[in-house]
């Protein structure tokens, strides 16, 4: 039973089915209730920073979950997010009054301190808002679409895919760090402090910033859930189980793969730009190989099919990864390592596929007049991909 | 970005960042034959290569300690046993890491990958738990210290022509083990059709655990040779693990002469323009140019009819 046949709404795709609703909603409150009254402002900008590489994960349930692409380069997307709206930032926090003692005053000190005496052209659209909004989205967009049509057209896909993205997001870094007086170098683009006049760095304003964050991820997800919900998703893992036969029957599946693979670089980078308002500085650390590859881990651990599993994969992994650092920081490489291997070898749905086969049951067996049966998350076919 | 170059002085450059790159190459090569054999035969990519590479370089570094205290009249000698040893360990732990791990998820090479990074995340931390986070360096043995005086304006070091001459004889080793040995026969068959080769009695599981195993011990060799040219530190390996996936898959992936052409390529080209750009721009050219190339050539430079 399909159950979005059952409901007749339109919002049934945006929402899911009853058990969908009821984690969405969860999710929700813990996001926008539970963490607000239960963190103190330094934690919480924390748990925000933390949830902007929940949109990443989401983008992966799609991507890689959904549609079996693996993009081992979603830094990129998520560092050319964050690099956008830290170049208004940074404009912003450059004007010639406040830089009056740079040799060249009204550019980022960064610039100064590398002898470039004029602002570079494709700095230039980041003084007006909205042509950066525009481009946090677009220009990784973008770049997703032509790095997709070159690869997917040619039928490139599986292994090759994931090390040719890994090989972009070493460029990438390799170059952001190389054009220091273009880019802000190994440091990134720092010291960012208002947006229009409104100063980010305030506790109320990280906490505005929070919840903005939480409902763009809500925004997201339910985003995330119309497109596997409609056919759309359907064919996505059609694509993934049986691909050569999705294109015998006359499906062009390089575009499906495309669409699915700029939707993904779309929601990393409005991660990306959440991060650098909530964080006040982006880098090229958040752009390659390393962070790229424990994006994906943050969707496996959570699930690689499920949104919501996604989200808390997120928070979790980053969670731990802060307290075992602090504490022990030689600890957390290694459970990294073993994560990364525990979650192929034991868990391979993750926390979500572990819910669903250990606890869902249970909790079935509970309300059993009140949920209708959902279908399984774990598919039989995408065993062994 | 010739500009205030005489002729002489531009080939003199050319020679010597020509010999560096060759330099270079051996590493690349070291490295990217075992990976390429992995690759080929059992579709598996293993991201914790450099990894045991790193390995290797450190066997290398215990064993030259141990000939300094220990023997110090065969130090000249050491570095071909710190080669046997390197080969030894790496080649081990690439059997247990096969047996362990790889064998259940041949089925699922995405899945290898990220289970292999995370085996190189573990290894990168104990060697630093073990040898400590800063880099070690070995001293070298007189006969390969100094450098040959071609000209006036080249000088060849010793050492980087050792580690050449042992690509060379490890490379042409490969090849004989390939081509001329009922092992690389069997290799081969199960490359080319694992069906096939199961229906003519070669034992494909048992193949598979040496290819990875021999794939990892050259790797191992890779490292002794490494700290030849260069200091050792734990996450020495994932600097190279990039460029080497992309030496393999640019060659075109069943190739091994394939992976020797695109590792000379890759390795000349960068060493060349790294004396007219900066150190990084020359990657960033060099690796921009692979990645495009690919692009328009996703099969590679050379490519071997495989049946599915």
């Amino acid at each position: 039973m399909k159950s979005h046949t059952t409901l007749p709404s339109r919002w049934s795709y945006f929402l899911g089915d009853m058990s969908e609703r009821i984690g969405l909603l969860l999710f929700a409150v813990l996001i926008l209730v539970v963490l607000p009254l239960g963190l103190d402002s330094f934690r919480l900008n924390n748990a925000g920073k933390y949830l902007t590489y929940a949109f990443v994960a989401v983008g992966l349930v799609l991507c890689w979950g959904l549609g079996g692409i693996l993009s081992l380069g979603q830094g990129v997307f998520f560092g050319l997010g964050g690099y956008c709206m830290a170049m208004f930032l940074k404009l912003e926090a450059s004007d010639p009054e406040s830089t009056a003692i740079q040799s060249t005053p009204g550019i980022p000190d960064f610039m100064d301190w590398n002898q470039i005496t004029a602002l570079p052209w494709f700095w230039e659209p980041f003084h007006s808002l909205p042509l950066t909004l525009i481009a946090v989205i677009v220009v990784p967009t973008l770049f997703a679409y032509v790095l997709g049509v070159a690869m997917f057209k040619r039928r490139v896909g599986g292994v090759y895919f994931a090390i040719i993205t890994q090989a972009v997001a070493s460029i990438l870094s390799i170059l952001i760090i190389g054009q220091q007086g273009l880019t802000g170098g190994v440091n990134g683009i720092t010291d960012l402090r208002t947006l229009l006049g409104w100063d980010i760095r305030s506790d109320d304003a990280k906490t505005i910033l929070y919840f903005v964050n939480a409902v763009l991820l809500i925004g997201v997800i339910m985003l995330a859930r119309f497109i596997k919900n409609c056919r759309l998703g359907r064919i996505l893992v059609a694509i993934r189980d049986k691909e050569d036969r999705l294109r015998f029957t006359g499906y062009d599946v390089a575009n499906f793969k495309v669409f699915v693979f700029c939707v993904a670089a779309a929601f990393s980078a409005i991660g990306g730009a959440m991060f650098t308002l909530q964080v006040g500085f982006m880098s090229p650390s958040f752009v390659g190989i390393v962070p790229s590859i424990e994006m994906v881990v943050f969707c496996a651990v959570g699930g690689r099919l499920s949104l919501i599993g996604a989200a808390y994969g997120a928070l979790i992994v980053n969670y731990a990864k802060t307290l075992l650092s602090e504490s022990f920081p030689e600890l957390w490489l290694l459970a990294m390592g073993a994560l990364f291997i525990g979650v192929v070898m034991v868990f391979p749905y993750g926390l979500a596929g572990l819910y669903e086969q250990y606890l869902k049951p249970w909790v079935a067996e509970r309300f059993r007049r009140r949920l209708p049966a959902a279908e399984p998350v774990i598919p039989p076919s995408a065993v062994g991909q | 970005m010739f500009d205030g170059y005489t002729a002489s002085q531009l080939m003199s450059i050319f020679a010597m960042q020509g010999f560096a790159g060759l330099i270079l190459f051996s590493v690349f090569l070291l490295m990217a034959l075992g990976l390429a054999i992995i690759f080929g035969q059992m579709g598996v990519i293993n991201m914790a290569h450099g990894e045991f590479m790193i390995l290797g370089a450190y066997v290398t570094f215990l064993t030259s300690n141990f000939f300094q205290s220990n023997l110090p009249h065969f130090f000249g000698g050491y570095f071909f046993f710190a080669m046997a040893f390197a080969f030894l360990a790496a080649g081990a732990l690439g059997y247990a890491l096969e047996w362990v791990l790889i064998r259940h998820l041949y089925r699922r090479p995405l899945d290898t990958l990220l289970a292999t990074w995370g085996v190189s995340m573990i290894l990168q931390q104990v060697y630093r738990s073990v040898f400590g986070a800063r880099e070690v360096g070995v001293v070298l043995p007189d006969w390969l210290m100094g450098s040959y005086q071609v000209t006036d304006m080249i000088d060849v070091p010793i050492n980087g022509m050792f580690v050449m001459a042992l690509t060379a004889t490890i490379t042409a080793a490969v090849f004989a083990l390939m081509f001329r040995s009922t092992w690389g026969l069997q290799v081969r068959a199960v490359t080319q059709n694992r069906v096939m080769a199961g229906a003519a009695g070669i034992n494909g599981k048992r193949v598979d655990r040496l290819t990875f195993a021999l794939g990892c011990g050259i790797a191992g060799v890779a490292g002794s040779a490494f700290t030849m040219v260069g200091s050792t530190g734990p996450t020495a390996g994932q600097l190279y693990i990039v460029d080497t996936f992309l030496v393999v898959v640019f060659g075109g992936a069943q190739s091994l002469f394939g992976t020797i052409a695109s590792a000379f390529a890759i390795s000349q080209s960068q060493s060349t323009m790294e004396f007219f750009l900066s150190g990084s721009m020359a990657k960033v050219l060099t690796l921009l140019t692979v990645v495009g190339i690919l692009l328009l050539r996703p099969q590679g430079l050379f490519v071997v009819k495989v049946r599915k």
